[in-house]
């Protein structure tokens, strides 16, 4: 065991992992973050808190991550390099570690000119993939970037993202694979909708034996909407809606979109069970937590094990 | 070279609002070439803060001169006749940032800024201009493709392209190529993709501004 999380746990003993997400609040209201966690109780294995997703001021993802601790819940705390410099990277880690938290997603970030600030400095001191060498230095040599030993090492279960989706798509294997040397532990996908492009990325990435250095978490986002569908199709870079999706939700009255859009979630992880190289699902209900407990209960995901 | 833009004339009057004896200074060297700071720029904006303030009721008396250079001290010397009889109360430079400041380390007058100071670029096609450095101080385009992804990339991405990249626009705009399709594109023009493979290692920026204001000294050109 690397960290010993409970994600960890789940992906190396062979269960199909699911794992889910939470925003943190705009505000000081930890309350809000519980009510969002309680959701995903015993249902997911490990739960994503974003950092300042959008580029938009929320409550710190390591300070969020802590109080789903203090719940008894597994939280993978996201870190982009956007806002912080290598040093405030390593603290922010050795702090992270000291209040528990064992997985941590390693990000370049949202740039700033899309959130609430884009006036401010943006700093990209290092990028995702020399944030995920970091993190394994930290881990196993047990020293800071700069050479000095540490005093207690951070046992990080490493996460990175992929997009499948982004182009140029025949660069994107070859990415994954350098996120893969880099000492990528697990890996959470885009929100995915092209299956059919996905498989392809899968089946490339299972060729060249990348699967079995890592474990590939497929991105699912349940779509809300037919306003959503489009709005993700037409103005999300890097992702694609498949006209069938859109066609489907057109298909049905605007009530029962919702309904409709959870169906098409559902079917998607079913589909993923049977994707090789596939090691379970993260399932990005954006705003949408409380509707998460009834996809995962009917892609057959519950109940989730326990494991010591 | 140094790519500058003029700023608003509204905020070039507020700053010189209250002078009445102005000498307009442009420069000869990289601001004539982008077109923001030469003769015939200090032309137009003499003509224009003339007008302006005069029809303000507020008259300006403002002399044009042009320096082969501001960034040099030996041409600023050039201004001596006229900044140090009280012939006017303020300065106002059309070079980069440099100019200003060179002309008020050597003379006790007011100095304002005419030009936006913008980045080190290039021109694509006549009337545009792109950046393409952000003097990094340690030069590595040569890792890819010749191409800059320091000054290139939005997020100065090292291992590139992030999820954003899509139909070889950067997801910031548009207007912006993603240089992580032009670098992969370019590799694999010239057979060096596999190149590609490898991390890039992370960077030392002390060569960067993040060291403090740089400064370099040749010793074998001193006099």
């Amino acid at each position: 065991m690397k960290a010993g999380s409970n994600l960890e746990k789940v992906l190396t003993s062979g269960h199909f992992a699911i794992t889910g997400e939470l925003g943190p609040p705009r505000g000081a209201n930890a309350d809000v973050v519980r009510k969002k966690a309680e959701f995903l109780r015993d249902k997911v294995d490990s739960i994503n808190i974003t950092d300042n997703q959008t580029s938009v001021v929320r409550m710190s993802s390591i300070a969020v991550s802590r109080i789903v601790i203090e719940m008894g819940l597994e939280p993978n705390a996201q870190m982009t390099c956007r806002d912080r410099n290598r040093i405030a990277i390593q603290s922010d880690l050795l702090g992270a570690s000291a209040l528990g938290i064992k997985n941590v997603l390693c990000l370049s970030g949202d740039h700033n000119k899309f959130g609430d600030h884009p006036q401010c400095k943006n700093v990209f001191d290092l990028d995702s993939m020399q944030l995920i060498m970091t993190l394994k230095h930290m881990r196993d040599e047990g020293k800071v970037l700069g050479g000095q030993e540490l005093d207690g090492v951070p046992k990080f279960f490493i996460g990175a993202a992929a997009n499948p989706f982004g182009d140029p798509f025949d660069f994107r294997v070859t990415r994954l694979a350098k996120k893969v040397e880099a000492g990528v532990d697990f890996v959470q996908t885009q929100c995915i909708y092209n299956m059919d492009k996905f498989r392809t990325f899968m089946k490339q990435a299972v060729d060249q034996g990348l699967t079995e250095k890592f474990h590939m978490l497929a991105g699912i986002t349940p779509l809300k909407s037919l306003g959503m569908a489009r709005y993700m199709a037409k103005f999300v870079p890097g992702l694609e809606v498949p006209d069938y999706y859109l066609k489907r939700l057109q298909g049905v009255e605007k009530k029962k979109q919702a309904d409709e859009g959870i169906k098409i979630a559902v079917e998607q992880i079913q589909e993923m069970k049977e994707t090789p190289g596939v090691a379970g699902v993260h399932l990005m209900a954006i705003e949408w937590e409380h509707r998460s407990p009834e996809i995962i209960e009917a892609a057959g995901l519950l109940p989730r094990p326990k494991l010591d | 070279m140094v790519i500058a833009e003029r700023k608003p004339i509204e905020e070039i009057l507020a700053m010189v609002a209250d002078f009445k004896k102005v000498l307009l200074v442009g420069c000869k060297g990289c601001v004539t070439v982008c077109c923001a700071g030469g003769t015939k720029e200090v032309g137009i904006l003499g003509s224009a803060l003339r007008i302006a303030r005069k029809k303000a009721g507020n008259p300006l008396a403002l002399v044009e001169h042009t320096l082969e250079r501001q960034c040099d001290p030996e041409y600023i010397e050039q201004l001596a006749p006229m900044l140090e009889n009280g012939e006017f109360d303020a300065v106002l430079s059309m070079a980069c940032s440099v100019g200003p400041q060179f002309i008020a380390k050597r003379y006790l007058k007011q100095v304002f800024p005419a030009l936006n100071t913008t980045f080190i670029g290039g021109s694509l096609e006549h009337g545009v201009w792109a950046e393409f450095c952000q003097s990094c101080g340690n030069c590595i385009i040569h890792n890819f493709g010749g191409l800059c992804p320091i000054s290139r990339c939005s997020k100065s991405l090292m291992n590139g392209p992030c999820g954003g990249s899509s139909g070889g626009k950067c997801e910031v705009s548009n207007e912006i190529d993603c240089v992580w399709q032009l670098i992969y594109d370019r590799m694999t023009a010239l057979g060096q993709v596999d190149r590609m493979r490898k991390i890039f290692p992370i960077k030392d920026w002390s060569t960067s501004r993040d060291g403090g204001p740089r400064k370099i000294t040749r010793e074998d050109l001193k006099l």
